[in-house]
């Protein structure tokens, strides 16, 4: 998503009108999101009319993805109901391969006829491109894994809880919020639903249901006098799971030393957002950081987001050969330094795999956009970077003869390409909790929650902001801090890693609309972690007077 | 089909509204045909057409409203949509804040249209990215590129007897060209209503110029630095100010605009008293529509005049609230320039860091709208008037406003467009001291 869409999206005084509908599909009624508009074997027999036009057509391989992407959006304001919008998107992309070069076409029109004439207009595509390619098209092999099926293990649908009981949970979250002391709340639901049908000439046919929720709120604290204003956003993490994230339970809780909760894997919206206020209130008068260098112990819904821009984003092949170039970027990482089987990301205690199976994640599907069976692989072991993340027509460059399985498309009409992996850092081995490592560091802040963050094209310099700051003196949490952000660059950081928490303390981050590619596609990944403590990191304040 | 006529979509339009049985009724209708060719290692990657058309009916009895959309247009499928979004408007809460919906009113007519954009052929889609790819090729480097074009029309009709229609073209192009063994990278984007203005071979050429010189950078202290930056590193700084000139915001207290002890900074002189700022749908060199989203006309209205917050922009019912005319914010920006090219400005310059391109700019503190992000695409040590050498890249933590505080000198306007939000402007390249620069990057 471009980060104007976001920020519209996200934005204050939301109508409904103003959606950027294009993103989502066409808005329908809340009760027609739960109808099935075409059964298994009818997307079979379509997806063949695919299969076979292609053959027919000269082409040496094709896939089609029949797909049916559902959003829900519910936005509410302090006392009253912003907008919702319900909206389908059912269509229907078609992929080949013809003369060594990749064709796509897309139609809404789901029929024999509509999928023929798309199958010919991937051919053609495919044939006038091929003057610009130098080398035909390479596909890694995957096995024909017939009729398969695989969803997203959700215990409640987000779509059948009526409309009125979402918005009333958010209404109630901003009623809490507003009790205790903030200004303004905007509070949002995201849910998404991705039934997607796949079927391959090597011979797989894959029905998926794929669902997502991501609640979340901005509370607001102005101060009139010194026209200061504060923000404190949700806690929560978009998740790979139903409504059942939006049911508290007691054992996902995680009790801080700050007395503020984090959630593991069911989110408390109405406490969340009643500490929300009460902390951005403390930010107002909250003393203003010394710049300088600290020990910095990060959360895992903080910590997720600087795995996601200097681990997930340099270890994607497609960057790392130039085809981002113009956008998003290159890599510092290279297929030499991987070669070298030495090369040194972190310190000796971090250990950074890609799992595309990770239950209540955002990127746990069965198979991905082009038929590969999902699974778990190491990125950096013991410090050592030991691999990429890789889809079919490019595995081959790094000498491997398997897809890594990461291939997506945010919906039927757009091409799939290289997308990254859930990426998380693996939990310390001996027992210790966030509470120890605090008590552990004599000069630091612990930062939690996501904030500013930037980092450039190939992922060495970032500075990320957080949620909420703390200081640290010998051992004991102090009181708030403002104007906080980190720079460091990508080696030296993980290389100041120097303690990892244990298991109990791990869970998700989630980045809901991460966006790459033009035109630009969004893909929701997440991003698991325990808190950890990195040695000496350089801290800027970020006040500034205008 | 999607590009309809004034006559056809009116008739539509009028039918649509025919089947409506609620208090109030407006349709927006718009379509598009947009095609986009997608490059890299000097070869084609990607490449895509997308045709997509859409009406948007919105019914409201009393307070509480209801939309519903359709991209089918046979008289079953809107009498189908018309009663949808009566039956979401019966079920929806009241809303405080609904304004009924406008009546007539006059538009200029829109000057978007360039018919040779919408004439577009794959052919000349893919001459175009051939001759980029060449400059790269004949310059042992290698281009990665984005070229899109879009044609499309928009038109709403309402039952109080308002109607609007417009048609648009454009076309954006980037193109990043990097030396083969990735030391060395430039940039180039351009945009226009007019495709037969797009050179897609000069631009590259300005890249792999780029490119070439800024192989071997140098790294420089970090600092306060007197910078010039290009119309398209100036876009993505400034746009933070476009994006968020919202008078409620500011009334409510959680703007840069908001004012200690409440009310808001218009009026107030927040910047250097030589910059105007304001945006206009005629301008010929950047036309926008004359109308905004929901009926209101949009005119030619000042933003920034001699350093001064001259306007902010309101929703319709934030203005009723407040009793003052409903201006929209804007399509696109324009900031006036002066008369030097680039090169006079470089002239003039003791010491300094030429600006290519900044990068993944993102919010630090929007009380005082600090940004971070950094250079990227060339960057260079400019020394008695002269570029010196390439530098290093570096992250910046700067306010555009403290930025337009500071400023020495303004270049020659250009249109450029902005990398983050893809939106085109009409602004000069900005010699600026004092730029905080606050570490390097070894990112090429």
């Amino acid at each position: 998503m471009k980060r104007r869409d976001f920020v519209q999206l996200s934005g204050l005084g939301l109508g409904g009108l103003m959606l950027p509908v294009s993103l989502f599909g066409n808005p329908v009624s809340a009760e027609a999101l739960l109808e099935v508009p075409l059964t298994n074997t009818q997307k079979k027999s379509l997806a063949d009319v695919a299969l076979n036009t292609a053959k027919a057509g000269g082409a040496t391989y094709a896939d089609v993805r029949i797909g049916r992407y559902l959003n829900q959006f519910i936005s509410t304001r302090e006392k009253r109901v912003q907008g919702i919008t319900s909206t389908e998107s059912f269509g229907v992309g078609i992929r080949v391969i013809a003369k060594g070069t990749w064709g796509f076409a897309a139609t809404n029109e789901v029929t024999t006829d509509g999928i023929k004439k798309a199958t010919e207009r991937a051919l053609a595509i495919a044939k006038a491109n091929s003057k610009f390619q130098k080398e035909p098209v390479k596909l890694a092999p995957v096995p024909a894994y017939g009729e398969v099926v695989w969803n997203t293990p959700i215990v409640k649908n987000a779509f059948e809880v009526p409309v009125s009981e979402k918005a009333d949970l958010l209404l109630a979250a901003n009623a809490a919020a507003l009790s205790n002391g903030a200004s303004f709340v905007n509070s949002n639901l995201f849910q998404v639903n991705e039934q997607k049908y796949f079927a391959s000439t090597d011979g797989s046919y894959i029905d998926q249901d794929i669902h997502r929720i991501w609640p979340t709120f901005t509370v607001s604290v102005t101060d009139r006098a010194s026209g200061k204003f504060k923000s404190r956003d949700a806690m929560s993490a978009p998740m790979g799971l139903g409504y059942e994230y939006m049911i508290p339970k007691a054992e996902d809780k995680l009790q801080t030393p700050m007395g503020m909760v984090l959630y593991r894997n069911s989110y408390d919206m109405i406490e969340d957002a009643a500490t929300a206020a009460k902390q951005a209130r403390e930010m107002i008068s909250a003393k203003s950081v010394e710049p300088g260098k600290y020990d910095l112990v990060l959360e895992p819904n903080h910590l997720g987001l600087t795995i996601h821009e200097s681990v997930g984003h340099p270890l994607e092949l497609d960057r790392i050969l130039g085809y981002e170039a113009n956008y998003a970027g290159t890599s510092f990482a290279s297929i030499e330094k991987l070669k070298s089987g030495n090369f040194n990301y972190g310190s000796k205690q971090v250990n950074i795999f890609a799992d595309k199976t990770q239950p209540g994640s955002l990127g746990a599907v069965g198979y991905d956009d082009e038929g590969v069976k999902c699974k778990r692989w190491d990125l950096i072991k013991d410090g050592v970077l030991v691999n990429f993340q890789a889809i079919r027509d490019q595995v081959h460059m790094l000498g491997q003869n398997e897809s890594h399985g990461c291939c997506y498309a945010q919906g039927w009409n757009d091409v799939q390409f290289q997308r990254m992996p859930n990426v998380s850092l693996a939990p310390g081995k001996e027992p210790y909790s966030a509470a120890q490592m605090i008590k552990d560091v004599e000069k630091g802040i612990y930062i939690a929650g996501r904030g500013s963050y930037s980092i450039d094209q190939q992922r060495y310099n970032f500075q990320f902001g957080g949620t909420v700051f703390y200081e640290i003196k010998n051992g004991e949490v102090v009181g708030m801090l403002n104007d906080v952000a980190y720079q460091s660059n990508t080696q030296e950081f993980w290389n100041s890693c120097v303690k990892i928490c244990d298991e109990k303390d791990y869970r998700m981050f989630g980045s809901f609309f991460d966006g790459k590619g033009q035109p630009s596609q969004v893909s929701a990944v997440s991003h698991g972690s325990s808190t950890s403590r990195f040695n000496g990191v350089n801290v800027i304040n970020t006040g500034r007077t205008i | 089909m999607p590009i309809m006529s004034k006559d056809e979509a009116q008739a539509l339009l009028k039918k649509v509204l025919s089947y409506s049985k609620a208090d109030e009724c407006e349709v927006n209708l718009n379509g598009n045909d947009s095609g986009n060719i997608r490059y890299a290692r000097n070869a084609v990657s990607t490449s895509g057409r997308i045709s997509q058309h859409q009406l948007v009916v919105s019914s409201a009895f009393g307070k509480k409203l209801g939309v519903a959309t359709i991209n089918e247009f046979d008289d079953a499928s809107l009498k189908k949509v018309v009663e949808r979004s009566e039956e979401l408007a019966k079920l929806a809460p009241e809303n405080p804040e609904y304004v009924p919906f406008l009546g007539p009113q006059t538009f200029a007519e829109s000057k978007m249209y360039v018919p040779a954009t919408a004439a577009i052929t794959p052919k000349l889609r893919s001459d175009l990215v051939e001759q980029s790819i060449k400059v790269a090729k004949d310059a042992g480097a290698e281009a990665a590129g984005f070229l899109e074009d879009n044609v499309g029309f928009s038109a709403m009709m309402n039952s109080k007897g308002l109607f609007a229609y417009n048609t648009s073209t454009n076309t954006n192009f980037s193109v990043t060209v990097r030396t083969k063994d990735g030391t060395g990278s430039g940039y180039a984007t351009r945009g226009y209503n007019d495709v037969t203005k797009l050179d897609t071979r000069k631009a590259t050429l300005v890249a792999a110029d780029k490119a070439v010189k800024s192989v071997k950078a140098r790294a420089i202290e970090p600092g306060k630095y007197t910078v010039i930056l290009e119309p398209a590193a100036v876009a993505v700084l400034l746009e933070n100010i476009f994006f968020r000139l919202d008078a409620r915001q500011a009334d409510e207290g959680r703007s840069f605009l908001s004012k200690a002890g409440g009310g808001t900074r218009l009026g107030e002189k927040l910047v250097d008293e030589r910059v105007n700022i304001y945006s206009d749908p005629l301008n010929p060199e950047l036309p926008t529509s004359t109308w905004s989203g929901d009926g209101r006309p949009q005119e030619k209205i000042s933003w920034i005049e001699k350093g001064v917050i001259k306007n902010l922009s309101y929703s319709r019912y934030w203005a009723e609230k407040k009793g003052v005319k409903a201006v929209p914010g804007p399509d696109a920006a324009i900031m006036e320039g002066g008369t030097k090219s680039l090169e006079e400005l470089i002239a003039g310059t003791k010491k300094g860091v030429l600006v290519t391109r900044l990068w993944y700019i993102r919010d630090v503190d929007p009380q005082s709208l600090l940004l971070t992000g950094l250079t990227r695409d060339g960057t260079f040590y400019i020394e008695n008037g002269k570029i010196q050498y390439p530098i290093k890249n570096f992250r910046f933590n700067e306010s555009p406003i403290i930025m337009l505080n500071n400023l020495e000198e303004m270049g020659k306007v250009e249109r450029t467009v902005s990398v983050e939000s893809n939106q085109n402007y009409l602004l000069p390249p900005l010699k600026i001291r004092d730029f905080t620069f606050s570490s390097l990057s070894d990112a090429v």
